[in-house]
């Protein structure tokens, strides 16, 4: 849905789909006996539903009919007139250009890094490793401002016209998406079982004809997976296009954000957003499609499989090395260095600034910034709370062929928001919590809860593998040893579960201290958070301005970076069950 | 050893378990289709008692002690347990524990954590010493605050072993807890299985695919096959009296001959079938000249491969390690009766 929440999610799909040491085992009959009534999983899942409904489900649908009502009449008119207008299909058009250039860069930058990142060992993998974990932590407006000093008649590449162009938004958007490949194929290939490629080897098979025949069709479902997930995050990129697209360029998400806070036109904005809706599913489809064939194909071996590089290997270490400096660094580098920038040469004036008025509000970003940790802390509290309770209902396996079928429809409920961009989901909050029954215009709740829609997701796709990768045979043990329901929960659920925890909270408060999609339509001018902040300044002439914009996203960014660092250095070591 | 039903102890009367269409892995592995894993299998496990379930793998053994530990829900027939039917007893209340294969120890936890796991509740010093004393039974003696992901593959089973133990199990129900172990390992395990189980007095249920473990561990031994029961009997009557063909070729006897061919080879007047065990067939100058195909060296000795008269083939022991290097053309053989065993359509004669 967002950048940073589809970002985080295909982390933790990435450890999914390299760490199950389970899926593979046999397994039969589920729970039988061992996990307690269908009824108390029923009310684990009740709260969360019934929260789903009231702040998802209610919203977009009612933002969806919106489009089809001119008039006071239900009516197919206004979608019509979307429909036929001309700047609807170049949106479209260019939409469609950006998400299939976005993904092929970064697939075919993303498998040789994946390779030399995770086959290989080498002095230094572990920073090489942290540098291309980066992007995904750094919230799309930072990035977006980065890009934007690198781009710029001033900036470092300003003499190669990428200002406001469409080759300029693919490099951004393979910033950010180089590491979702990179982890999700390389966590992959990290475990393949080489002796695959020994057996083609031996069998007299060259180094490319085992890449080809061997490695690369092994790595398929992992690839098309990444970039089926890639595309989604391109397709539905928001805050970097806003950035860097200028005027020209947009994606159907900027074109709804622009239809509603612009012309105020909201049919047009809710006929785009069905067009998003449509999109994103299929997206989504096409990436679960992958990850399912991936889970059923492969034999993996239990521990990470590398080797120390060789002299064959430079033309990847060459290519690898050059993105990472090239196209990861030199970004992050820039920013830093331009927010120190100032008139009179380096300095910290820039930051100075900070603690004036900011833009058109009246706070300054030190006051936005404490809205954004206490924004962060609700919606963390919210997302994390929900996350529980759905993951828990959802690592059962139900014995009977309905309850797996329930269990599927639940799975599939919850990373509905994935699917449905974050501006519909500001946007349709807009138009429903903000009358009887539920009026929440006032409150400032409403932001939390917003940002808590957006991070549920990945929340519950960081806990859930955690909480899968217990063999059902350990319950089954535990109650053979006398340990009733609650006790097994309490001491071989929860244990697993801890370890998940640190990682889950993290991704969701950093999901919400740079979300952006949803907080945008719901901000209000005197609490606004930091990442809306960082959008009016860049949005204003001026050096000043400008220098402010780049200070505040280094605040944001090293803030990110520190919850998720924190975040990874607690969470999950890897479960191991004997 | 033979109970009755309700004189304490386990007993399982016509159990049948079923696997609907589509459970995950079964799925993918059978189609979608239901299958029935055990089909109406009564045996019963008498206080003190060991019992094996000996089966290959698919007959349904481990699904039948599912079946007895909860685990998995019966289509049919019953389990109870001293007359009591368990039918609506969750697994943690039925006082059976499993030992999987795999142990399944909890990797969060130590070994002594792991010990400890059926003791909570205890007062922590017994606690304490009551997983020492366990340790000590298995041969882990200051194990204990090891982690469980350090051990190998052996002593993780010993620690299996102990935390089953320290539950105070009515019933052991041991899923091929040696099999993922080496040979070596595994012929020493069993002995301290046998041993541990012995002096514990515990009942169990020691489901294996190994005919030696079976005979090794058991007071008697079940022979599954497809889901079905076709033998409980001591390993002695087992070894000696084979209900049928089935079982008689599962425990390792073949070729089975017929009362001519056994003539041929100089037992007259067999009134059956002469099923050859491993050491049936013995050579003799007096006996039967047979073709040889093929000789292979073996631990103390060496191995033929003879054609017998009716034209099955079947092996023969010798002692000398190197008369397989000059293999000899024929060889006169007769078959040993006490190597042997006589089955007729009906069932089993003697031997």
């Amino acid at each position: 849905m967002n950048q940073n929440g589809d970002r985080y999610f295909s982390v933790r799909q990435a450890s999914l789909n390299g760490k199950v040491p389970v899926p593979f085992s046999f397994r039969s009959g589920g729970h039988h006996g061992v996990g307690g009534s269908p009824w108390a999983w029923a009310a684990a899942a009740a709260l969360p539903i019934a929260f789903l409904a009231v702040f998802f489900v209610w919203p977009v649908t009612a933002l969806v009919a919106r489009g089809f009502v001119v008039d006071g009449r239900w009516s197919l008119a206004g979608v019509q007139e979307v429909l036929a207008a001309p700047r609807t299909w170049r949106i479209l058009t260019q939409t469609f250009a950006q998400a299939v250039l976005g993904t092929l860069g970064s697939v075919l930058l993303g498998v040789p890094g994946a390779y030399v990142l995770y086959r290989c060992t080498f002095p230094g993998r572990r920073l090489a490793r942290a540098v291309a974990s980066v992007p995904f932590v750094l919230p799309t407006v930072v990035v977006g401002v980065a890009f934007s000093a690198l781009f710029a008649p001033s900036g470092a590449l300003g003499g190669l016209g990428l200002q406001e162009s469409l080759a300029g938004i693919v490099i951004a958007l393979v910033f950010f998406n180089y590491s979702v490949v990179v982890r999700t194929v390389g966590a992959l290939w990290s475990r393949l079982d080489p002796r695959a490629e020994d057996a083609a080897r031996t069998l007299g098979a060259g180094r490319i004809r085992v890449l080809a025949t061997v490695t690369l069709p092994a790595l398929a479902p992992a690839i098309a997976s990444a970039a089926a997930l890639v595309f989604l995050f391109c397709a539905s990129a928001f805050g970097v296009v806003l950035v860097l697209g200028g005027q020209s360029y947009g994606t159907i998400e900027t074109e709804i954000w622009y239809q509603t806070t612009q012309l105020l036109d909201l049919p047009a904005a809710a006929a785009l957003s069905m067009l998003q809706l449509l999109v994103v599913s299929v997206s989504l489809i096409l990436a679960g499609a992958a990850r399912t064939r991936q889970e059923r194909a492969l034999r993996l071996s239990g521990n990470p499989v590398e080797r120390p590089l060789r002299g064959s290997d430079l033309p990847a270490v060459l290519l690898t090395g050059t993105v990472v400096l090239g196209l990861l660094v030199a970004p992050m580098v820039s920013l830093v260095w331009r927010s120190f920038a100032t008139a009179d040469g380096l300095g910290l004036a820039n930051y100075v600034a900070l603690s004036g008025d900011a833009g058109q509000f009246t706070v300054s970003v030190w006051q936005a910034l404490a809205n954004s940790l206490a924004t962060g802390l609700a919606a963390t509290g919210i997302a994390v709370g929900l996350g529980l309770g759905v993951s828990y209902v959802l690592s059962r396996r139900p014995a009977s062929v309905p309850g797996r079928r329930v269990m599927r429809t639940v799975d599939a409920v919850f990373m509905l928001p994935l699917g449905v961009s974050a501006v519909t989901v500001g946007f349709g909050f807009l138009i429903t919590l903000n009358r009887p029954p539920l009026d929440l215009r006032s409150s400032w709740l409403l932001i939390p809860i917003a940002q808590a829609m957006v991070a549920l997701p990945l929340v519950v796709r960081t806990l859930l593998p955690t909480l899968r990768a217990i063999d059902p045979r350990l319950h089954e043990a535990a109650a053979t040893l006398g340990a009733g329901p609650g006790r097994v929960v309490a001491t071989i659920d929860a244990p697993f579960a801890l370890r998940g925890l640190g990682l889950a909270v993290g991704f969701a408060f950093a999901t919400s201290l740079g979300e952006f999609g949803a907080t945008s339509f719901l901000a209000r001018p005197d609490r606004p958070t930091l990442p809306v902040v960082i959008f009016q300044l860049i949005g204003r002439p001026g050096a000043e301005n400008f220098g402010m914009a780049m200070a505040a996203s280094v605040l944001l960014a090293v803030l990110t970076a520190l919850v998720m660092g924190l975040a990874e250095w607690i969470g999950p070591r890897q479960v191991n069950p004997w | 050893m033979v109970s009755e039903p309700g004189d304490g102890g386990l007993a399982v009367r016509d159990a049948v378990v079923r696997y609907g269409p589509g459970s995950g892995a079964e799925r993918a592995a059978r189609g979608s289709r239901t299958v029935v894993a055990v089909d109406g299998v009564s045996i019963d496990v008498a206080p003190g008692e060991v019992v094996a379930v000996l089966g290959a793998s698919g007959s349904g053994k481990s699904s039948l002690l599912r079946a007895v530990a909860g685990l998995e829900p019966l289509a049919g027939g019953s389990v109870s347990w001293a007359g009591t039917d368990l039918a609506g007893v969750p697994v943690h209340k039925r006082g059976f524990v499993v030992m999987f294969q795999d142990g399944q120890l909890f990797p969060h936890l130590s070994v002594a954590g792991n010990v400890g796991y059926a003791l909570a509740g205890r007062p922590r010093r017994e606690r304490e010493r009551r997983v020492v004393e366990l340790l000590d039974l298995v041969g882990l003696s200051g194990y204990g605050s090891r982690p469980v992901t350090a051990l190998s593959g052996g002593q993780a089973q010993r620690v299996a072993l102990a935390r089953s133990l320290a539950a105070d199990p009515r019933l052991l129900l041991l899923d091929e807890p040696l099999s993922a172990l080496d040979r070596g390992l595994r012929e020493h395990l069993v002995g301290v299985l046998e041993e541990t189980l012995r002096a514990a007095g515990v009942p169990a249920l020691y489901v294996t695919h190994d005919q030696d473990e079976a005979f090794a561990i058991a007071d008697r031994v079940a022979v599954l096959a497809e889901g079905r029961l076709l033998q409980v009997d001591p390993p002695s009557t087992l070894w000696r009296h084979p209900a049928n063909r089935d079982v008689a070729a599962f425990l390792g006897y073949g070729p089975f001959l017929d009362a001519a061919a056994a003539a041929a080879l100089g037992w007259d007047g067999a009134r059956g079938l002469v099923g050859v065990g491993p050491d049936g067939l013995v050579v003799d100058p007096e006996g039967t000249d047979v073709p040889v195909l093929a000789g292979q060296a073996r631990r103390g000795g060496s191995e033929f491969t003879v054609r017998l008269p009716d034209g099955s083939d079947a092996k023969l022991r010798t002692t000398d390690t190197t008369a397989h290097r000059g293999l000899p053309t024929t060889l006169p053989v007769r078959l040993d009766p006490a190597g042997c065993v006589l089955l007729t359509s009906a069932g089993h004669l003697d031997s």
